[in-house]
């Protein structure tokens, strides 16, 4: 049987590389499924504790995530397609009208 | 009883309000039929009180009617309520009746003037305040009228703001106003401090009990009434704060009849009436109050003697006459002072509105030199002009006689010997400058020129060519009413020798105090009637001067004027009180104003302490706005970071 920790070294390794992602990829699309990453990530520490607490909670709340993450991905896609429409770009710097 | 008499103040509110609200939209007729019907409701409702107050014994005649608690506060307790007595009869009389003569008189003046309703409706807001100044029945509520009057006054000063002489006239008469406010407030609160009440009638009782006797020196008491003599002397235009009332008259005429001559002027001496039981025991004061009037009377009648505006003439003789009127409350006869009240209003509102008649048929022309022969094209104006001319010259038996020899004779019976002999000489000055003006207005031939480039605003040009008319009948019969009144209304103040003064007993309850009133019998009459005809002599005198100066001898004014040419050019130049004034006081107020609290404090201290507030902001967020980006990934970053924090931080506090 494979150790939790394990699974805990996995799951930050995935969190770590979509963090990275996140922070250093400039287009959208790329940015995006970072963050889906980070979310499985965090799945999987989920689902890690849960089979070795023996218990259902995390389990529940992966499929909580999974709800939000479906969510996420639709506003997050649509948000994508307007600016693709309005900037012809997919390259986040090219947009920073927000800023001070 | 008689709890109706507060109606007399509503119906002028009302006008006011209808007038001032909705008058624009009102056809003119309306707006005047509103102006003159609701203060002539008021006129008929005080003559009905007056006789409801007659058919009372003597000392019943003191009526309160509380509307309401207006302040309550501790043990500070003021009423929204009236107090009819002799006295606030008497001027509730005077405001109405005058009032509504002139209203009357307004409807023709103003006819061709814009603004008619603005102007009724702040005549009847005079009216209103007015009524409520003699009406209340303390300090605050007569402070209330005070100031608003006052109001009023500014206002219809500058009735014609496009003019700037006009606006800077409205504000000098609202400024020097203020400054005498101050003194009758200041009044007013050493009042309550002492006596803890600003009530009339609880006052007097208090101050019986406490000053049985009036007091030496100067203490309490002298405070008080001298710090309400000055708000007195603002209001009623007294040395030093005259100032206002000669460039009061840029407002329309009727304004300066109704305001700046019968009514509103004297509200500083029907004060000092309404405070006598004060006055009568500090008598340091009361002899204040006599120089200062006897002073005024002096100074303003020697001003008047070489003036040429017509409206400016009569100004000056109003302060003048106030001045009798001061004296008169001065000598601590309170009685003939607002006996010469009563008369002054009706002869000098029919000589401002007898001017306005002048002025108006002259197409706004004010220059005494350019008028001249006018009698025969106005004969009414001329007739009655000159009965309150002669009446205000002391010539018997119209009214001004009868007064001014009662304030003058009260003046010598209670030991003023000087102010008396003042007095007689400035008595000779009014005939003379008052015959001048009637001289120089209506007899001679006509010296003015058929152009038409007279008067800032004669928009009548085309009418120059025609000779002057006289006006309708809504001038002419107020002229006459008040001719009437001036004429005989000097009967219900009879002297000694004649009967007795109806007016001086009925107003003796008001008074509280009975000021050497059998003084006249000790002597017998034959000392009353010399003075009286000395007197008389004065005043003719004056007009017989004036005759041989303006209508047979034309040149003598010009050879006095050449052989005395410094009282000459400083009487003309109204002796510099202005430019004093101006130079003392205006001046360096508007220095330090310019110099130190603008361009120092303004600028530098209140605006800095803004703007650094501001600036300090605008220094900070500089700072703080980098980190606002645009960009989403430096927001991800600050993200982490901030996470990155929070778990160091649990990590170091559960470690």
């Amino acid at each position: 049987m494979v150790p939790t920790a394990h699974y805990l070294v996995l799951s930050a390794i995935l969190f770590a590389i979509g963090v990275v992602g996140v922070l250093t990829r400039r287009n959208v699309i790329a940015m995006f499924m970072c963050i889906e990453l980070m979310l499985n990530a965090v799945n999987l520490a989920f689902l890690a504790f849960s089979r070795h607490l023996h218990q259902l909670d995390g389990q529940i709340f992966v499929f909580f995530v999974m709800t939000v993450a479906a969510a996420e991905a639709a506003v997050g896609l649509a948000l994508i397609v307007v600016l693709s429409r309005q900037k012809q770009t997919m390259d986040v710097d090219q947009v920073n009208e927000m800023k001070g | 009883m008689l709890p109706y008499f507060t109606l007399i103040v509503l119906f002028p509110l009302l006008g006011a309000f209808v007038n001032g609200v909705f008058g624009k939209r009102f056809p003119r007729r309306l707006n005047a039929i509103i102006g003159c019907l609701t203060v002539g409701l008021s006129f008929a409702l005080s003559c009905v009180v007056f006789r409801d107050l007659l058919l009372l014994a003597p000392h019943e005649r003191s009526i309160t009617v509380k509307l309401f608690t207006w302040i309550e506060s501790a043990d500070l307790t003021v009423d929204a309520a009236f107090l009819l007595d002799p006295l606030s009869t008497v001027m509730i009389l005077v405001v109405t009746g005058v009032g509504f003569l002139i209203h009357v008189y307004s409807v023709a003046y103003m006819a061709d003037e814009p603004g008619y309703y603005r102007f009724f409706s702040y005549l009847n807001l005079f009216i209103f305040m007015m009524s409520i100044l003699v009406l209340a029945d303390n300090y605050l509520l007569m402070f209330v009228g005070w100031e608003g009057v006052g109001l009023c006054s500014y206002l219809l000063i500058g009735f014609y703001f496009d003019r700037k002489s006009a606006g800077d006239a409205a504000k000098k008469a609202f400024i020097v106003n203020r400054i005498g406010d101050v003194g009758f407030i200041l009044g007013t609160f050493i009042i309550f401090r002492t006596f803890g009440t600003f009530n009339y009638l609880h006052l007097f009782e208090r101050v019986s009990q406490q000053f049985p006797s009036p007091e030496v020196g100067f203490g309490l008491l002298s405070a008080i009434c001298l710090l309400l003599f000055v708000g007195a002397t603002g209001k009623s235009a007294q040395i030093p704060l005259y100032v206002w009332l000669p460039d009061a008259m840029e407002g329309p005429t009727p304004v300066s009849a109704l305001i700046h001559a019968a009514t509103m002027v004297t509200a500083g001496v029907y004060m000092i009436a309404r405070s006598a039981a004060l006055f009568s025991r500090a008598p340091e004061t009361l002899l204040i109050v006599a120089v200062i009037g006897i002073a005024t009377a002096t100074l303003a009648a020697c001003i008047a003697l070489v003036q040429t505006d017509i409206k400016r003439v009569l100004a000056y003789s109003t302060v003048s006459q106030l001045g009798y009127m001061f004296l008169a409350a001065g000598v601590g006869a309170f009685g003939a002072g607002i006996f010469h009240l009563v008369t002054h209003a009706f002869f000098k509102a029919l000589l401002f509105l007898g001017s306005g008649s002048v002025i108006l048929a002259l197409h706004h022309e004010q220059d005494l030199f350019r008028m001249g022969g006018l009698k025969k094209y106005l004969p009414i104006t001329f007739w009655t002009m000159w009965v309150a001319s002669l009446a205000i010259s002391g010539v018997p038996p119209l009214s001004g006689f009868f007064s001014k020899d009662e304030i003058l004779f009260s003046a010598f019976r209670l030991g003023h010997i000087v102010l008396w002999v003042i007095g007689i000489l400035v008595a000779g000055l009014t005939a003379f400058y008052m015959s001048r003006l009637m001289f120089l207005t209506f007899h001679g031939e006509r010296r003015i020129a058929a152009t038409g480039d007279h008067g800032a605003r004669s928009g009548h040009d085309d009418h120059a060519a025609h000779p002057p008319k006289e006006p309708s009948g809504l001038m002419t019969g107020p002229l006459t009413i008040l001719a009437v009144l001036s004429a005989v209304a000097g009967f219900i103040g009879l002297p000694a020798y004649l009967g007795s003064s109806w007016l001086e007993r009925f107003l003796e309850p008001s008074f509280e105090l009975r000021y050497a009133q059998s003084a006249a019998t000790e002597h017998g009459f034959t000392q009353e009637i010399v003075l009286t005809v000395v007197a008389v002599l004065a005043g003719l005198t004056g007009i017989a001067i004036a005759y041989y100066a303006y209508i047979r001898d034309r040149e003598l004014p010009s050879r006095l004027a050449q052989r005395f040419t410094g009282f000459y050019s400083s009487a003309r130049q109204k002796f510099y009180v202005d430019e004093i004034y101006d130079r003392l006081i205006v001046w360096p107020i508007a220095r330090i104003s310019d110099v130190l609290l603008w361009r120092v404090i303004d600028v530098h201290v209140i605006d800095g302490l803004v703007n650094g507030a501001g600036g300090l902001v605008q220094y900070w967020a500089g700072g703080l706005r980098r980190i606002q980006s645009g960009y989403t990934r430096s927001y991800a970053t600050w993200v982490l970071i901030g996470a990155v924090l929070i778990f160091i931080y649990y990590y170091l506090v559960t470690a």
